[in-house]
């Protein structure tokens, strides 16, 4: 079963990589999915996390079948 | 309740009329106040000149949030409608961002609550901006300015 993972802007620049399916085998936690993506880059500590579209805070459960986004701050309007 | 994405330059002014006529059958007669916000590029920032800027959301949350706001400002307020237009793609000094506009019976819900959705925008609606200087290098733009005035308006939601 897989995660879906998304970066936005200056974050997926960062990560070289703006949508990816990765297993769900081994993730828990939105940290679980980032170091699976990122290969070990540090999560920098103004990141903004979303699971389905909602925002959620870091240490949140990500279940199969999710769609997780990490995104920077946002400079909207 | 209106939300909608533009990905082409639009005229604030003329989606406000064309969404006045549109409502008007609805709600006619029972607005006294309408307040409307239109953030406009600048050709300048943090004291370099801007040429372009590019615009980016995330398809589905972004609506989705400015769509909660929105709701959220309906229960915390009398107000009758609102209106969001946000654009994305690439943006030109002068070319219109955003047009917030709130329709209610008095002027103080008008004004509070179209504060309120421009203060959640800025603060949470997942935008992000990539300016072009006029030297041709881009940067990401980091945040947005803080306004001092809005001061606990906003909440997370």
């Amino acid at each position: 079963m897989t995660i879906r993972v998304k970066f936005f802007a200056s974050l997926r620049e960062q990560v070289g990589v703006s949508e990816r399916e990765i297993g769900s085998d081994g993730i828990n936690t939105v940290e679980d999915v980032w170091k699976e993506v990122t290969d070990g880059m540090t999560m920098p500590a103004n990141v903004l996390i979303a699971i389905n579209m909602e925002y959620v805070e870091g240490g949140s459960h990500v279940a199969d079948g999710t769609e997780v986004a990490f995104f920077p701050p946002v400079t909207g309007g | 309740m209106h939300i909608e994405i533009r990905s082409e330059n639009f005229s604030a002014w003329e989606c406000l009329a064309a969404y006045e006529q549109e409502q008007a059958a609805q709600q006619h007669g029972k607005y006294g106040a309408t307040a409307v916000f239109v953030g406009t590029m600048r050709d300048f920032n943090e004291g370099d000149d801007v040429t372009v800027m590019s615009l980016e959301h995330y398809p589905g949350m972004t609506e989705g949030y400015l769509k909660r706001i929105c709701e959220e400002a309906e229960s915390r307020w009398q107000i009758q409608d609102s209106l969001i237009i946000h654009r994305v793609g690439d943006v030109l000094p002068a070319d219109a961002i955003v047009l917030v506009a709130v329709w209610s019976a008095h002027r103080a819900d008008a004004f509070d609550a179209s504060r309120y959705l421009m203060e959640e925008l800025k603060s949470r609606a997942p935008f992000w901006k990539k300016e072009r200087l006029v030297q041709g290098n881009e940067r990401w733009v980091e945040k947005n300015t803080p306004d001092p005035g809005a001061e606990g308006l906003g909440k997370d939601i």
